[in-house]
């Protein structure tokens, strides 16, 4: 029998095995990465820092920063059944999401288990896009089910996206010619013809200040960069990378998907995922609207109060909790959980944490063990923990429209 | 106007503002009285030309401590302090020498210089951090009075004798040697290149009616490099919305406490009655009273202009009347229309995010100290020019930029006396300074404010516009300062406290004389202490 098999050449799959894989954004990233620091997000190269980590961060709470969210997996969902397919799949009530706007969900499994947070853009009655940190596609496709109007597509390497944040950063797009960004409310989105094609514009972003996220054409991209560069020079923008993304984010009161919480789908011990619940996620929790995967398990769970909090902490003195474990008392007799994320504050001037506390010792002290370096050799503190309820960072021009100075 | 208050606070600079926070936290009626229409003493931040804010006075900050930032929430109260890079130091020859952040790019840069110098960094910063932790340690403590056998002042030296004690035997007599130095001598014993020399010897002369060579100056390059930014120690910062947004923030907490602020308040005269200080009267003839005054003037002024001298002691007002208060620098702020050029640093380079300075060696620092010591301002002065706001967007419209020089040296004292031409003869001086490095900084100048000492001392209140209301020598400092037997922030009747810099630990935007000063009034006061301790936790 002759061979049926269609023979692949190398180039066809050379993708591959190239490693990582460059942005639309990559030669302008490049270029600032002076020092080559990258991680790899999506397998997609991403700056963890480009000139100074902590420069870089300040120009998100001083002027503005432009983070590269391309490596954001981006997921189009359209036809007639698309809202009531969406409605089934995230907690939050979709038929209530007006065209043009964002809303943050998250997604659960039946047991009520958080699959994935994520942003989703209603574009239109019956389209959708849902852009989140990791793929998704196939609980998407397992979500549809019963829906056959409904066509889901991986837009992730057809649209560009920047996220620009920080003070400066509505007057910096008004500067470009975005005229009317000023008038753009948190969590709205506004289209712009630029440079021959289209670029929209959301009132979004991961560090809890006044900001925006643009998405384009990969095409434009370069362009963009180069526009965004050349006039906010006088705005000191900065691009940012994911160490100093990740202090701002930590700051907002932002939970960051393989650091606080651990997908439902790619948990296999019992209890090492999470409900939206013990996230500090509640408030997008809607029981008032229809059916929902997950719906059943996440009320028992909330009527019986038994879960676990991720509270935010404000620990005493200035040595990062990272990797702590937390105790009722201070004599470290009665572990009660363990940090999720930590730092120190530079704009609060504060040591904060995220920690996952069981729920019986959720009103009580909390004491963190805290490990820490100087000179090679390593200390140990027992810090005390006191729960803050509110984000540590949340400026009034985040939520302002227009915004100040602008 | 005829209330009571359980306290009052003269002057309303960042020192008294924090103390009568901290007053105010504790549950006492607190007012500070101000000469000025605007509040901030020397950390303020004024529109002296429509659009442009001047941040004139203190211009950058490290020395401001962390947990009174934290403890006040003076965040919430609008305070943010931005780091910058560093300094780049530019010489005649048309090269530079900068700071980095970044290890090793700052490696690469001295290297360009000094291969040796470039390794020796590691050994100077690795002993002079020590000295600063060592410090840092009492920044926000009472200093101990040396000749007290009360428990309290003996805690505090066995505490002292502690944190010497583990440095080891060897590096006490260091320090105690390095205390006793000048800065030229300490960098000779180091490095070898003069530029690089230069780079690390600024901040030994700043304020400072010494030159590089001059023994004492070690330790005023020390007091420079003991702050931090975020546990950064030696790193500098820009209060955002200028060095006003402090003393704003510090006010903000005050107010939230329940204490008030009286502007365009001149005091004539603390007023005391049997060896007791009852309030004070103001320059308009109204008496305002309190159990409580506390002087955030500077010691001279306080002891020599609004204490009566039947009040006090004589030796005190003697030892006020030689207390070395010497005007030594000046101020051009300037308003530009535009980048300035700097041919070696196009817009947008690291390096202009920083602050600029113009040296080759400390011999030509030392020869415009010279001219200050023949009673005239440096004919080629040492300027500081801060670039506030290619980091700060709130100080000028975008593309505007707010530049603040510091100068030195300029005497307290002219011949003939000050007048507005021989100001802006200075000014000038300085502008012709900057502009053998920029060719187009004359012309984008829309507005300048120049301030010798003779200005910074009739507006703010400093005497001889010094700016650490006191030398910074070892006779002025520790239980030294402001003199000896009055280190305890304690005037010499009952009532009547310090709390300017002209107490330890003397001048900077720090708040902790401040704060010291209220711990040891509500110590006074039989009141729970409120003040935090220092976050020296490295």
């Amino acid at each position: 029998m002759p061979l049926q098999a269609k023979l692949q050449s190398v180039d066809s799959i050379s993708h591959v095995e190239t490693g990582v894989l460059h942005s639309p954004f990559h030669s302008r990233t490049s270029a600032l990465n002076i020092n080559q620091q990258w991680s790899v997000w999506n397998g997609f190269a991403s700056a963890i820092y480009y000139g100074d980590a902590l420069l870089e961060y300040f120009a998100t709470r001083n002027a503005c920063a432009v983070f590269d969210v391309s490596p954001m997996r981006k997921y189009r969902f359209q036809g007639v059944e698309v809202e009531a397919m969406l409605n089934r799949m995230v907690t939050r009530d979709v038929t209530a999401q007006k065209v043009d706007t964002v809303a943050y969900n998250v997604w659960c499994t039946d047991a009520g288990r958080v699959v994935d947070d994520g942003t989703l853009f209603r574009l239109a009655n019956d389209e959708f896009m849902l852009c989140c940190a990791d793929p998704c596609l196939d609980w998407f496709l397992l979500s549809a089910v019963g829906f056959s109007q409904v066509e889901i597509t991986d837009i992730s390497d057809a649209v560009a996206s920047l996220a620009l944040q920080g003070p400066t950063s509505c007057a910096l797009l008004k500067a470009m010619g975005f005229d009317g960004i000023d008038h753009c409310k948190p969590f709205q989105i506004m289209r712009f013809p630029w440079n021959g094609g289209d670029i929209m514009i959301s009132r979004t972003g991961y560090t809890g200040d006044l900001g925006y996220e643009l998405w384009l054409d990969p095409g434009l991209a370069e362009p963009l960069w180069d526009a965004l560069f050349e006039q906010g020079r006088v705005f000191g923008i900065q691009p940012l990378g994911d160490e100093s993304l990740d202090m701002a984010r930590l700051e907002a009161g932002f939970i960051a998907p393989d650091v606080d919480f651990h997908g439902a789908l790619h948990t296999v011990e019992l209890h090492h995922d999470h409900s939206p619940f013990e996230l500090g996620l509640g408030w997008i929790v809607n029981f008032k609207k229809t059916h929902f995967t997950g719906r059943a398990a996440l009320e028992r769970e909330k009527a019986s109060g038994n879960y676990r909090r991720l509270v935010k902490l404000d620990i005493e003195g200035n040595k990062p909790a990272e990797n702590s474990v937390l105790y009722a008392d201070s004599h470290c007799r009665r572990e009660i959980g363990y940090v999720t994320s930590a730092m120190w504050s530079p704009v609060v001037k504060a040591n904060i944490a995220y920690g996952l506390i069981e729920a019986k010792y959720a009103d009580g002290e909390i004491w963190a063990e805290v490990y820490h370096q100087k000179e090679l050799r390593w200390y140990r503190k027992v810090a005390r923990c006191l729960k803050v309820s509110k984000p540590f960072w949340s400026p009034e021009r985040a939520k302002q429209t227009p915004p100040p100075d602008c | 106007m005829n209330r009571t208050y359980d306290a009052i606070v003269i002057g309303a600079g960042h020192n008294g503002l924090t103390s009568a926070a901290y007053l105010a936290k504790s549950g006492l009626d607190v007012l500070v009285v101000e000469k000025n229409d605007y509040i901030g003493g020397a950390a303020v931040s004024r529109e002296l030309h429509e659009g442009w804010l001047y941040s004139n006075c203190s211009y950058v900050c490290s020395l401001l401590r962390q947990s009174i930032h934290r403890d006040l929430d003076l965040t919430r109260h609008g305070l943010m302090i931005v780091p910058y890079n560093g300094t780049t130091n530019f010489s005649r020859t048309g090269d530079y020498i900068a700071e980095y952040p970044d290890h090793d790019m700052q490696y690469r840069e001295i290297r360009r210089h000094s291969l040796r110098d470039a390794d020796a960094v590691h050994r100077y910063e690795a002993d002079l951090m020590r000295y600063a932790r060592l410090i840092r340690h009492f920044l926000l403590r009472t200093p101990a009075d040396p000749t007290s056998f009360k428990p309290r002042d003996l805690g505090e030296l066995v505490f002292m004798a502690k944190k010497f004690a583990g440095m080891g035997e060897e590096q006490v007599l260091e320090f105690i040697r390095f205390m006793t130095m000048s800065a030229g001598d300490y960098l000779d014993e180091y490095f070898e290149n003069d530029l690089v020399k230069t780079l690390f010897s600024t901040s030994s002369i700043i304020g400072t009616a010494l030159g590089v060579y001059s023994p004492g100056t070690a330790y005023v390059l020390l007091h420079h490099v003991m702050g931090d930014v975020d546990g950064a120690v030696g790193a500098w910062g820009l209060a955002r919305g200028g060095m006003g947004a402090i003393s704003d923030a510090i006010a903000g907490a005050l107010k939230e406490h329940g204490g008030e602020i009286l502007t365009e308040a001149p005091v004539a005269q603390i007023l005391v009655r049997n060896s007791r200080a009852t309030g004070v009267v103001l320059e308009n003839g109204d008496e305002i009273h309190a159990g409580i005054v506390v002087s955030n003037l500077d010691p001279k002024r306080t002891f020599t202009h609004i204490m009566d001298q039947k009040d006090i002691p004589e030796d005190l007002y003697d030892k006020a009347r030689n207390f070395k208060i010497r005007g030594s620098s000046g101020k051009v702020n300037i308003a530009l229309t535009g980048m300035p050029d700097f041919p070696s640093l196009p817009p947008g380079h690291m390096l202009r995010n920083g602050t600029f300075q113009f040296l080759d060696s400390l011999e030509r620092m030392e020869r415009a100290y010279d001219d200050w010591k023949h009673g005239r301002w440096s004919a080629d002065p040492f300027v500081e020019m801060t670039q506030s706001s290619v980091w700060d967007p709130t100080l000028a419209a975008p593309g505007h930029y707010f530049v603040s020089c510091f100068i030195q040296y300029c005497p307290a004292e002219v011949e003939g006396g000050w007048t507005p031409e021989k100001r802006d003869a200075f000014g000038d001086t300085v502008i012709d300074q900057i502009s053998n490095y920029s060719p187009n900084f004359r012309d984008l100048i829309a507005h300048m404010e120049v301030r010798t000492p003779h200005e910074i001392e009739n507006e703010i209140g400093l005497t001889e516009g010094n700016i650490f209301q006191g030398e910074l020598t070892l006779d002025q400092l520790m239980f030294n300062r402001p003199f000896p037997g009055y280190s305890q922030y304690r005037g010499p009747v009952k009532g009547m406290y310090m709390c300017g810099s002209g107490t330890h630990p003397g001048g900077g935007v720090s708040s902790a004389c401040g704060a010291n000063a209220a711990r040891e009034i509500l110590l006074d006061l039989k009141r729970p202490n409120i003040v935090p301790e220092d976050d020296v936790d490295e």
